[in-house]
């Protein structure tokens, strides 16, 4: 693109965040900065106990303290007919059968099965009462035993009646056969044993929800902190039946961050909103930072067995995986897909290995329910592929960055069919490994290392090549595999009649900046000025359907979406722009917001011919006036991002501190929109990462009791952990979408964590250390222990 | 968790047992302790509102009395519930022992706690436990003798397990449980 649109505000431009000035001056709409006549609280009573019985809750002593006006109860859900939280994709075992759903109901009404479970909501017109009254409540629980640690739990004691050994299901993927007989056939085998520790999101809003019904109309709304409200709405009208979608709104306002967690339908909004209708008065609930811990949906959590064959040069001939992931104690709104779906079909990586083979024991256990994570089911994958084949290099004496090299598929071998399922489209994934080399000089790291030594410290390097896939798609296949819903985005643009534009997404934006994005692409598109682009989201009430954000599927999806709507607009421009000048629609080209007629010199702008739309004076007869036109974009395929990072650390031997100390990430993301922003992603993800690499690590005792509630026990990366990273793109273009965009939001946190566990077992000569790899483990493995 | 450790009581050991015999001293000595009800040999209920880092409730506790083998040793197991704050549940095996003039004590808990006593404050079970069952025993000593500090945490590694002294009223039996209780609701509770 050329400079003079960099410097401008279209594709391409690093234009600083409209959004931000709101957010950072205090001003943004969160949930919890609205309120309505009336408004009363909620507080929820959670289960302080991993697994038990319920049996009895007693209310009395709660309704007694003055202003508390009901206390909600599980049984009095199920008796008003509010049904389960259903779980979004039903995945198929290996012998095809449905995976075993435990059911889960938003109120625990007689068996608690993880601590913090909501069992109860008290509502009083104070937020000191209905804590008071939270307190009151005596439920009398029966301990049972509870299974907790994810190893052992499929010959553990079983939690629901009916799902033998605690497995929601047994899926694989690949070819089993095969994949023997490569590795019967290998030169050399690697096996690596491998945890991905448990996450807890920690958004900077934590969830909160305000939900009122208008007795008189009989209508709900519902402001919650959601990455996708549309679905939220689907979900409780059709599955949790709490009221029909058309008389039920949901509003998602400004949300502090997300990262997968605000995209599932929770408990705690679905009994706000149907309490909201028995007490009368509109509820507010606004988690408290101990709550997001015990009761959001966590991350990752898996325990892998991964083996690589190898022929005589090195070339990848097999990848076997064995992986146990860690459901939790339900199945979230797409927690069974992340680890099948998400997760083994990205086992191919970057590389021609043509035989894969993988397995995944989904299982239940006495812990929150774990679902989608930055990344969800990415970073699981490339954190097997990549540390497997590091440690392959290193048992064969081979650089790391050549033997991936010499593995990788090339740009003549797109579209490139893996063996477990996906058609990568493009990519050049040599391009981004030989920049990142460069920007991390590749070749003086043993002069630094060699520095390192002389400060007592171990200075150690990793990669990761990662590949991702976003913008999930398309619909038909997704449903075929199990999605309980399409995947498509819509997008809405009203031309106004002063000339305007008015863009209706059904993505939703809570911190990935669309109303800078795509007011950009809009204006470029349309040709009208940035600042005359307003972009509106988050409402179901304002726009007519979407599924949200998550998966990095905003710009490929919705961006793609606003495109079609955009030619729309065009189309009709056009018609109405020949009548204006006395021509026909073939005549007239568009080209920066002004139609022209061929071979002359008339023309009109868009907005003059919006004016006309609106103000039918001289208008077309078989013409419908208005300039207004939607679209919803389907994708044919995945997106697929790819990159390479690379991670230097220094290791303390004398107090196990693990510094990271420079950090390279390359990224191919396609056509980029904004640099600032994807920069900013970038940014962000690899420090979550960092997190999940060095120190971030949800624990729950043998009990099921979680030791890491807080900010004093879970560690999460501040900015003083970090170094300045080094972030750089390289560009192939998508090829099935109008932009050539492949997403950016997760990236960072896909490639990083096994950059730098690969940089830290380098450091120290190991083969493994589970992450985190904090001060204490990383002290015992340098003695051996 | 799991903590063991002993105490030198600056005091005879029929000294202990009057003081201990005293609901008042106990009393004094448990700061935040409203009630304690006997319900039968074995059984007893304690209530102590306890404010320990973030977490402030009133905690009542079950205990009971096993393993008897007066006046050497026994076993106790409680559980306390702290409603919002969450429960803790554990035992305790004491021993008591002459020691020259003075008494010795030693005990072995393990406790579990569970909702937000184990979700904010596990990390610091170890530290308050010893903290608390410290002040019980520092504040019990001087009741005993006022002009002798207790020494916490005895140096002595000595036993003297032949004198064992009378034990006869079915009464001391409830005292010595009170005495001990303080010492798992110490651990119980300082979260």
């Amino acid at each position: 693109m050329s400079e003079a649109i960099a410097e401008d505000t279209g594709i391409g431009a690093p234009v600083r965040r409209r959004e931000d000035a709101r957010f950072i001056t205090g001003t943004g709409r969160y949930t919890d900065d609205l309120n309505q006549p009336g408004q009363v609280y909620g507080v929820f009573c959670r289960s302080p106990h991993a697994r038990a019985k319920i049996n009895g809750v007693d209310a009395e002593e709660a309704l007694g303290i003055p202003g508390v006006l009901g206390v909600y109860t599980g049984t009095e859900m199920v008796a008003d007919g509010i049904g389960d939280l259903p779980c979004g994709w039903l995945v198929k075992d290996k012998a095809g059968n449905d995976m075993r759903s435990a059911p889960h109901p938003p109120l625990a009404a007689t068996q608690v099965n993880y601590v913090g479970e909501p069992y109860a909501l008290v509502v009083a017109d104070s937020l000191q009462a209905a804590r008071q009254g939270a307190e009151s409540v005596n439920a009398e629980f029966e301990e049972l035993h509870a299974v907790v640690e994810l190893g052992s739990a499929t010959v553990s004691e079983q939690i629901y009646e009916g799902i033998d050994h605690n497995l929601a299901y047994e899926w694989a993927l690949g070819e089993e056969d095969a994949t023997r007989m490569a590795f019967a056939r290998a030169a050399h085998v690697t096996t690596l044993e491998l945890t991905n520790n448990r996450l807890i999101p920690n958004a900077m809003e934590p969830r909160a929800c305000l939900g009122v019904h208008d007795a008189a109309t009989g209508d709900y709304t519902l402001y919650t902190t959601s990455q996708n409200p549309h679905l939220e709405r689907l979900v409780l009208s059709a599955f949790v039946q709490v009221a029909p979608e058309h008389k039920l709104r949901v509003v998602a306002p400004d949300v502090g961050g997300g990262f997968g967690s605000k995209i599932f339908i929770y408990a705690e909004e679905t009994a706000v909103i149907w309490a909201a209708a028995k007490v009368g008065r509109p509820i507010k609930w606004v988690a408290d930072r101990s709550e997001s811990f015990l009761a959001d949906a966590h991350g990752r959590d898996h325990i892998t067995r991964a083996e690589l064959a190898l022929d005589e040069q090195g070339r990848f001939t097999g990848l076997r995986v064995k992986t146990t992931a860690n459901l939790g104690a339900y199945l979230s709104t797409f927690g069974s897909s992340v680890p099948t779906y998400l997760y083994g079909t990205l086992l191919a990586g970057q590389y021609k290995t043509p035989n894969i083979y993988v397995e995944v024991q989904g299982v239940y256990t006495n812990t929150a329910p774990v679902d989608a994570y930055r990344g969800a089911g990415r970073p699981e994958a490339t954190y097997v592929v990549e540390r497997i084949v590091e440690q392959a290099a290193r048992e064969l004496g081979k650089d790391p960055a050549d033997l991936r090299r010499m593995n990788m598929i090339q740009p003549e071998d797109f579209p490139y069919e893996t063996p477990v399922a996906l058609t990568y489209d493009t990519g050049n994934y040599e391009a981004s490994l030989d920049k990142a080399l460069e920007l991390i000089d590749y070749a003086g790291f043993e002069g630094r290392r060699a520095a390192a030594a002389e400060q007592n410290k171990r200075r150690g390097i990793g990669f990761a090549c990662y590949i991702e896939a976003c913008g999930l798609a398309p619909s038909k296949l997704a449903i075929e595999l199990g999605a309980g819903v399409g995947l498509y985005e819509s997008g809405e643009i009203r031309m106004n009649p002063t000339g305007n534009v008015s863009v209706f997404t059904g993505s939703h934006s809570h911190g990935q900046g669309h109303e800078t994005t795509f007011a950009q692409v809009v204006s470029d598109k349309l040709g009208v000025p940035y600042d005359d682009v307003d972009i509106v989201h988050g409402d179901t009430g304002r726009m007519e359907f979407g599924l949200g954000t998550y998966g990095s599927r905003s710009l490929a999806v919705g961006g793609s979406a606003l495109i079609a709507a955009a030619e729309k607009i065009i189309e009709k421009g056009k018609k109405i722009a020949a009548h204006m000048m006395q021509t026909t629609p073939e005549q007239v080209d568009f080209d920066d917001g002004t139609f022209s007629l061929q071979d002359s010199n008339q023309s009109v702008t868009i907005q003059e011919v919006a004016f006309a739309a609106y103000v039918p004076a001289d208008y077309p007869e078989d013409l419908e006036p208005g300039l207004t036109e939607k679209a919803f974009y389907d994708p044919n395929n995945f997106t697929y991002p790819a990159g390479t990072h690379i991670a230097e650390v220094e290791v303390d031997i004398e107090t196990g501190v693990v510094e990271l100390v420079n950090f390279v990430a390359v990224d191919d993301f396609g056509h980029i929109i904004n640099p600032l922003i994807v920069h900013g992603q970038v940014h962000g993800g690899v420090a979550q990462g960092a997190g999940q690499a060095l120190m971030e690590h949800g624990i729950y005792d043998e009990y099921g009791q979680l030791q890491t509630g807080s900010m004093m026990d879970y560690c999460l990366p501040r900015a003083d952990d970090l170094p300045d990273f080094q972030v750089d793109t390289t560009v192939t273009p998508c090829t099935h979408n109008p932009l050539g965009v492949k997403g950016c939001g997760e990236a960072g946190a896909i490639g990083s964590p096994a950059a730098i566990m690969n940089a830290v077992t380098h450091a120290l000569g190991t083969k493994d250390i589970a992450m985190p790899a904090t001060p204490e483990k990383v002290w015992r493995a340098v003695r051996g222990e | 968790m799991e903590q063991s450790g002993e105490y030198r009581i600056a005091a005879s050991r029929e000294a202990v047992w009057e003081a201990l015999n005293d609901p008042q001293v106990l009393g004094e000595c448990i700061e935040g302790c409203q009630n304690i009800e006997k319900v039968d040999e074995q059984h007893f209920n304690v209530a102590v509102k306890a404010k320990i880092g973030p977490v402030s409730a009133t905690f009542n506790a079950e205990l009971e009395l096993s393993d008897l083998n007066p006046p050497a040793s026994y076993v106790i197991n409680g559980n306390a519930k702290g409603g919002a704050a969450g429960f803790a549940k554990g035992g305790a095996e004491v021993e008591l022992a002459e020691d020259g003039d003075a008494t010795l004590l030693r005990y072995a808990v393990k406790a579990n706690v569970g909702g937000k006593l184990a979700q904010v404050g596990s990390r610091l079970v170890d530290g308050a436990a010893r903290k608390m069952a410290d002040d019980f025993f520092a504040a019990f000593s001087t009741r005993l003798d006022p002009g002798a500090a207790s020494t916490g945490e005895s140096e002595s590694e000595e036993e003297n397990k032949d004198e064992v002294p009378r034990y006869e009223s079915s009464g001391s039996r409830s005292i010595w449980l009170i005495a001990f209780v303080v010492l798992i609701l110490a651990v119980l509770f300082a979260i």
